[in-house]
């Protein structure tokens, strides 16, 4: 081991800089961006991308006509390749136009019709390369190109061309394929017109027909080209949350050249698929593709520079985020994601100054945060002395533990089976959870409505009255013997059944086997011990753990829920009746059916938000709080954690487009590095001194052998 | 109280009864003796044994299993709780209630990460709150701590020594004038004073910390000795019957079955082993979750799982000692004696036990203690893939899993994965010393070289 | 010599079959087509129908073995098993469930792979036969008697400690290496020098043993006395006898493991972020991409054949007496 390891000091000592840095030293000082992500993302297709895994890549790459206000709250939607966010048109059934104010049950029809700005170019792309004679260079593909090029950027011959109408309504029809699945077809099925009858002509189409489906000969009933800028969406009655989903990849333009670029055979075994090499016109394109390595967005030279927003919140001026106000995005060359499967290495190397930002996870918590008195929370002196910042959030995102409402034990909406549900939720300590998994990061659950919604409520007035108690101006969880009351009055008096005395044991499906789920595990099945319940974890693999959702053999699970849009219909809708998992596949976990909130469902959904709205949200809220079926968790509080050298940097939970508002201090970003990497030759050198003191008797051993033999 | 019998209590009983009849064939009989003889008079292997022996009596005590009587209920009909009990965690009593709220370092009387607390006046202040149970006893943590430590050592020394003068005086009859008394005594005194330790300050102190939600760690480790111990043995107990059935009748008969035998050792073995287990413990998951009656509490369903687990390695694993038990088979198939008992016409069956496998156990023998230490080790790598065993189980996998992220926390954590380092080394170190002079006394080969 | 090899190469196939049929029943028994597509379509808003269109775009909806609906030899090539398990023998390894194509992912993940695997094992092999030499060396003296001691006590310890213990000195605490991560090229250097080094020590108790007992039968050989006897100085014993002919079963076994360095090592570079064969398994194994583990099944048992047949080969070369026939 010796002759290796010296050899490899003197390697190390060769290189320069620090011998950690994981870049290539090409990279140093210029401005990018860097980042990792945990899992490789899957589809950047805009019609399939649904993860939060993908958003990084594709909110920077596609522009849908909308987007979130940077810096506004609440979140505002405000034009992106639109020129104006779009105020629907309402048409009865007979075709008359309706005023804005009239009531949804009149309405037949919503028209939205979407004006888009002039002059967008695409990124720089094959598809879009045409020789002398305006022909397609790459289409049909000449033979000897797809044995040379492994990657986009490899094709000699790139085009571009202007933003049109067309290109978003032709991704309006790629939702309906079959081929591609699109998550939201189904749901869009419901609201556009014509929808589901463009997805059955597509279906005998694709069945008949290999190779590329050109889109352009089917037509939409619901959407139509007005002009080269102009384009309409007819929707099925009134649906308020529709202007949301504009904002959204699935809306973004896609050129049918692209499409058919891709559809050429051989390419799909090249991995040269639009999931793999998404085309936008947005801030940057992708140019490197390794999902089990890195991928690299890069500036988009066509890209129209964007002016960064010259308003904000009250306090953003004095905070330096309006510093760069109509300046032309975006402002970082290149944006480097490194994969990070593991948070521990993401974190190392964030506090070495190799990553940009950082959440916090709950094991690093002690050493960044330190929460003074009154749950304050401010840097620790080691993050304060190395210049991070520290930005809270709470996210739109709601954790509970849903009772299955078809289980003979813990569902039914009767008096006695609600009791059982009413004492597990009290029993659930989640202050405690809160403490030990999250350092606090999170507010527990009140109703299903995480705050910065419309329609949630603070204080006294918010509070869940079958869980908590208000004391003191604060909620407080009611006490254990309460909820051993609550118990007894279900029939099962200390935790075993009233008439055959047999203990209750109640079961817990997972699909979580990781390192720190034993401790929560663990943690579960000691809160319903407090109430002499057996919890038995049934632990399994995601498959199966999908398979009981969807049969309805579950009983008890956990469940949680990211707004797709700011609105409560996003959260309410997971406890409407026909949305059940099961039989309907919807996202009702719970499979909870109460005709009372169905009905309210139905009214709350389309009104506008306003006195009348809340008083419906309340109504719903309360009956779910007394059913409980969900034993309400927590809200997660995001901490992120960035280096002095990222600036303008504001958390946003709905935009995804972050990056083109960000600007990086490369030259200081070099200085700390240098300081933070100083490399400890000490305790290796030391080390190998060790070992070779170890040698010494067998040096010597070896001397008298030879002394031996010699004499 | 009802007696539960877990699958893999009944099969460690089995291996137990197992083991002191073979103890018993092998005192009758002189040539199986003699090698033995050689394995006791070596001290490393006697302490060896020794520690062996201690950690299979802590896994023998935590595979007592049974579940208490509740206070009669309406009906009059007796039940039971559903908590399975073993008698090692009556034994370690305190030990399992005593659970903190979260980290606490060992013989720590404060937990190990600040809270935030609400003083009688109603402020609120960030600080490390005292724990429920780490030295309660204690007024004054700041100053009386380090003095009760010092005499609870005193206390659990002196109690281990004088348990240790009792056995050395209890099992005079079992030594005798052993060549090897002397390792004996200092490995028990040993035992006997780590033991006396651990029992005069874990019920005062966590000894090895606590973990995330505040269990003592010392407590995790004991339960998870039952589990490397168990895949240890009952794998080989599974692997036994394949190996030396195929094996033999391979070697034996030749022809068509060898050919089978081979052809089926051959494939399995082309396959990556990890592979092989991964897909074969996906299989089982689906069949217990399918099968929910086969177990009542989650203590059965885990310790299933652990029974398949051992299956499945035991699967994956006979082909290496089959394949050695081959070769043997055909040599000693060729040996005068046999072929002249064949000649007469003896029953295959007679000579397979006769002749053959007396001549080839002491191959039997080393592979099981060799393949003891191997499979302590994979039980920890299988669970960090997420096939091992069942993650409410305390295991050494699970232990290391979980350490693992907290040695990127900062002040580091190491308590747990410091426990499971000491305990899970010092249990593949002692199987595998003992495995080393298993060999060197059994194998011929080793034997002539000495 | 190449009707030999044709022979090995013919029984192999039966082999291949076996392993194939056997990985195929244990996949399609655990997961169905319809888990797989609920897996990849994701929790959110899955209806029954992405299901089965899923399952049609991918070739799923076919049945398993026999395809009563086609015509001829339909039949038979018209199923999941012709599809997704025969194939491989042409090395049609298909996508993954993500739509990337494996035989592609195979070829840029081999090279990490290569760059930890390789080392390790010709470093490792140095390093044990040094270790196992000096011991024998020492042979009857307190230097080999601890050396075993200490051998043992390394072999005890579990590979993840080494693996834990290691990134956490020397990534974290002395920042001499990025604690995970990979760069192609020259740049590698830095990233695979640690995980080779654990790799090395992690493996040098077993391994160093071994070759010891190896070298000891060697040199309790009758030749070997003779040799001394006749007043051979004991280097020139240890070299010119001892190694010699005890390098003939060690290297004939490391042809055998050779051609497996190209899986890497599963644990070690899921560690450290090596984004080789290894990681891609396990990833596969934890995700449950099963076309992904069907064909690293199946290259696992390619390389170990074709390890089988390079090691008769290797016999014939170091050992004259050894005649293929």
């Amino acid at each position: 081991m010796r002759p290796v390891f010296i050899s490899l000091l003197l390697f190390l000592s060769a290189c320069s800089g620090p011998v950690n840095d994981p870049y290539p030293a090409s990279e140093f000082g210029k401005s990018i961006f860097y980042s990792a992500f945990t899992e490789p993302p899957k589809h950047l297709d805009p019609a399939r991308s649904y993860s939060s895994n993908e958003t990084p890549f594709t909110g920077q790459i596609y522009e849908p006509p909308l987007q979130y206000h940077y810096l506004k709250r609440p979140y505002q939607l405000v034009p992106l390749a639109a020129t104006a966010v779009p105020a629907p048109h309402y048409f009865d059934s007979s075709g008359r136009e309706l005023p804005s104010t009239a009531p949804a049950s009149e309405i037949s029809e919503s028209v939205y019709e979407i004006h888009i700005q002039p002059g967008i170019e695409y990124q720089p792309h094959p598809a879009f390369a045409l020789d002398k004679s305006k022909n397609p260079v790459y289409m049909p593909m000449p033979s000897d190109v797809l044995g040379r090029v492994g990657a986009i950027p490899d094709f000699p011959r790139q085009g571009s061309r202007e933003l049109t109408a067309d290109d978003y309504v032709y991704q309006i029809k790629r939702l309906a394929s079959p081929r591609l699945q699109s998550p939201i077809a189904g749901l869009m099925a419901n609201y556009i017109l014509g929808f589901d009858s463009l997805s059955e002509k597509l279906n005998s189409a694709a069945k008949t027909q290999k190779g590329w489906l050109d889109l352009r000969q089917f037509p939409l009933a619901g959407v139509e080209t007005v002009n080269r800028y102009t384009y309409w969406i007819r929707v099925k009655g009134k649906y308020p949350q529709f202007v949301y989903w504009l904002a959204m990849p699935f809306f973004a333009p896609m050129p049918w050249e692209v499409d058919a670029f891709y559809s050429q055979p051989g390419m799909a075994d090249k991995n040269l698929t639009l999931d793999n090499w998404p085309v936008g016109t947005g801030p940057y394109m992708l140019t490197v593709n390794q999902p089990n390595r890195q991928m690299r967005l890069v500036r988009n030279p066509n890209f129209r520079g964007e002016p960064y927003p010259s308003q904000g919140e009250p306090g953003d001026a004095a905070a330096g985020l309006l510093a760069d106000a109509g300046k032309p995005m975006p402002f970082i060359d290149e944006a480097v994601y490194s994969l990070e499967s593991e948070t521990i290495p993401y974190w190392n190397k964030f506090l070495q100054g190799y990553y940009d930002a950082s959440g916090i996870s709950s094991d690093n918590f002690d050493q960044a945060v330190r929460t003074g008195a009154g749950g304050d929370v401010e840097l620790s002196p080691e993050m304060k002395e190395k210049g991070i910042q520290l930005r809270t959030t709470v996210a739109a995102s709601s954790f509970y533990m849903g009772f299955n409402m078809l289980d003979p034990v813990v569902g039914g909406l009767d008096d006695r089976h609600r009791k059982l549900r009413q004492a597990i939720s009290i029993a659930l300590d989640e202050e405690e959870y809160i403490a030990i998994f999250a350092n606090g990061r999170g507010i527990p659950a009140q109703g299903p409505l995480p705050p910065g919604l419309f329609g949630y409520r603070d204080g006294q007035a918010g509070i869940n009255p079958v869980v908590y108690d208000w004391t003191g101006g604060k909620p407080h969880r009611k006490s254990i013997s309460s909820a051993r009351r609550l118990l007894a009055e279900a029939g099962y008096p200390d935790g075993r059944d009233g008439v055959t005395g047999k203990p209750l044991t109640l079961n817990f499906d997972t699909a979580s086997h990781g390192p720190d789920d034993k401790a929560r595990l663990d943690w579960l099945r000691k809160q319903f011990r407090k109430l002499n319940i057996e919890l038995v974890i049934r632990g399994t693999d995601y498959n199966r753990f999908q398979d009981k959702m969807r049969d309805g053999t579950e009983q008890i699970f956990e469940w949680g829920w990211n707004a797709d849009y700011p609105d409560p219909e996003n959260f309410l809708f997971l406890l409407y009746g026909p949305n059940k998992k099961v039989g309907s596949g919807g996202e009702n976990a719970a499979n909870y059916q109460n005709p009372e909130f169905d009905r309210l469902f139905v009214r709350m959904k389309d009104m506008a938000n306003g006195p009348e709205r809340q008083a419906v949200i309340d109504q719903m809220v309360q009956i779910v709080r007394q059913d409980a079926p969900w034993s309400f968790g927590f809200h997660p509080k995001n901490y992120g954690l960035r280096h002095s050298w990222v600036k303008n940097a504001k958390p946003n939970l709905m935009a995804n487009n972050e990056l083109k508002y960000l600007r990086i201090d490369a030259a200081a970003r070099e200085t700390a590095r240098a300081r933070w990497n100083r490399p400890d030759w000490l305790g290796p050198i030391l080390a190998v001194l060790v070992l070779l003191l170890a040698l010494v008797p067998a040096w010597r051993a070896y001397q008298r052998k030879l002394q031996a033999s010699a004499r | 109280m009802r007696p539960v019998l877990l699958w893999t209590d009944g099969l460690i009983f089995l291996l137990v009864a197992g083991l002191i009849a073979f103890v018993v064939l092998v005192r009758r009989h002189e040539h199986l003796r003699a090698p033995w003889r050689k394995v006791a008079a070596n001290p490393v292997a006697v302490a060896a044994a020794i520690v062996l022996l201690f950690f299979t009596a802590i896994a023998i005590l935590d595979s007592v299993h049974f579940r208490l009587a509740l206070p009669a209920g309406p009906s009059g009909a007796v039940h039971y709780s559903p908590e399975v009990k073993s008698v090692l965690d009556v034994l370690s009593g305190p030990l399992a209630e005593q659970q903190e709220k979260s980290y606490s370092a060992p013989f720590a009387t404060h937990l190990f990460s600040r809270e935030t607390v609400t003083l009688p006046d109603g402020r609120q202040l960030r600080t490390y709150p005292r724990l429920r149970y780490g030295g309660a006893s204690l007024h004054d943590p700041e100053r009386g701590r380090s003095g009760d430590i010092l005499m609870r050592t005193a206390e659990g020394l002196a109690g281990g020594a004088l348990v240790w003068l009792m056995l050395w005086l209890g099992l005079k009859p079992v030594y005798g004038k052993a060549a090897s008394r002397r390792t004996i005594a200092n490995t028990l005194l040993a035992l006997c004073l780590i033991s006396g330790f651990l029992v005069a300050l874990a019920t005062h102190y966590h000894v090895f910390g606590t973990d995330k939600v505040g269990q003592d760690v010392l407590y995790i480790t004991l339960k998870s000795i039952r589990t490397g111990v168990l895949i240890g043995a009952l794998t080989t107990l599974v692997t036994l019957p394949l190996s030396i059935g195929l094996g033999v009748s391979a070697g034996y008969f030749g022809g068509r079955v060898d050919d089978a035998v081979q052809y089926l050792y051959t494939t399995l073995n082309a396959i990556p082993g990890v592979l092989l287990i991964a897909a074969a413990v996906l299989i089982m998951q689906t069949q217990l979750e399918s099968h929910p009656g086969w177990f009542e509490t989650g203590t059965e369903r885990a310790d299933l799982r652990l029974l398949f687990l051992c299956l499945i390695l035991g699967m994956t694993s006979w082909t290496g000692l089959a394949r050695l038990l081959r070769g043997e088979t055909l040599k000693v198939r060729e040996l005068d004696y046999v072929m002249a008992a064949r000649a007469f016409g003896v029953s295959d069956v007679r000579i397979l036990l006769r002749h053959i496998l007396p001549n080839i156990q002491h191959i039997v023998l080393i592979s099981v203690v060799m393949d003891f230490s191997g499979l302590v080790l994979a039980e920890a790598v299988l669970s960090y893939i997420g096939v091992g065993v069942d993650p409410t189980m305390s295991s050494f996998g699970n232990m290391i899993n979980g350490a693992r992220l907290e040695l990127a926390r900062e002040p580091v954590v190491w308590w747990q994965l410091a426990a499971a380092f000491v305990f899970m080394f010092v249990l593949v170190l002692s199987a595998n010393l003992f495995a080393d002079s298993v060999q060197d006394a059994m194998d011929p080969r080793s034997r002539r070289n000495a | 010599m190449i009707a030999y090899l044709i022979r090995r190469l013919l029984y192999a196939l039966p082999i291949l079959l076996g392993v194939n049929l056997l990985t195929f029943a244990l996949f399609f028994l655990v997961n169905t087509p319809d888990d797989m597509a609920r897996l990849h379509l994701g929790v959110k808003r899955v209806t029954p129908d992405a299901v089965e269109k899923w399952k049609a775009a991918r070739g799923y909806d076919k049945p398993l073995f026999v395809n009563a609906r086609a015509d001829g030899l339909g039949k038979v090539t018209d199923t999941i098993f012709f599809d997704k398990s025969l194939s491989m023998f042409a090395f049609h390894f298909g996508v993954s469930d993500d739509d990337r194509d494996i035989a592609n992912e195979i070829k840029t993940r081999m090279w990490p792979s290569l760059a930890i695997a390789l080392p390790t094992f010709v470093i490792g092999l140095m390093v044990n036969v040094s270790v196992a030499l000096i011991l024998i060396f020492f042979r009857r003296t307190y230097v080999e008697w601890s050396g075993v001691v200490a051998l043992v006590a390394l072999m005890s310890v579990s590979g993840l400690f080494y693996i834990i213990g290691g990134q956490f000195l020397f990534a974290k605490v002395w920042q001499l290496a990025p604690i995970s991560g990979y760069q192609s090229g020259l740049n590698a250097a830095r990233f695979v020098w640690l995980p080779i080094l654990v790799g090395i020590v992690g493996g040098v108790g077993s391994g160093a043993r071994w070759y010891r007992t190896l070298f000891l039968e060697e040199a309790n050989k009758d030749y070997v006395r003779t040799a001394r006897a006749k007043g051979l100085s004991e280097t020139a014993v240890l070299f010119r006898h001892i190694l010699k002919n005890g390098m003939v079963p060690i290297l004939t076994g490391a042809v055998a493991v050779f051609p497996l360095l190209f899986m890497g090592s599963l644990i070690l570079e899921s560690f450290f972020g090596i984004p080789g064969l290894g990681s891609y398994t396990i990833n596969a194994i934890n995700s449950q991409d099963f076309a992904i583990v069907r064909a690293m099944v199946f290259l696992g048992a390619v390389l170990y054949i074709v390890g089988l047949i390079l090691t008769d080969v290797s016999y014939t070369l170091v050992d004259p007496r050894v005649r293929l026939s």
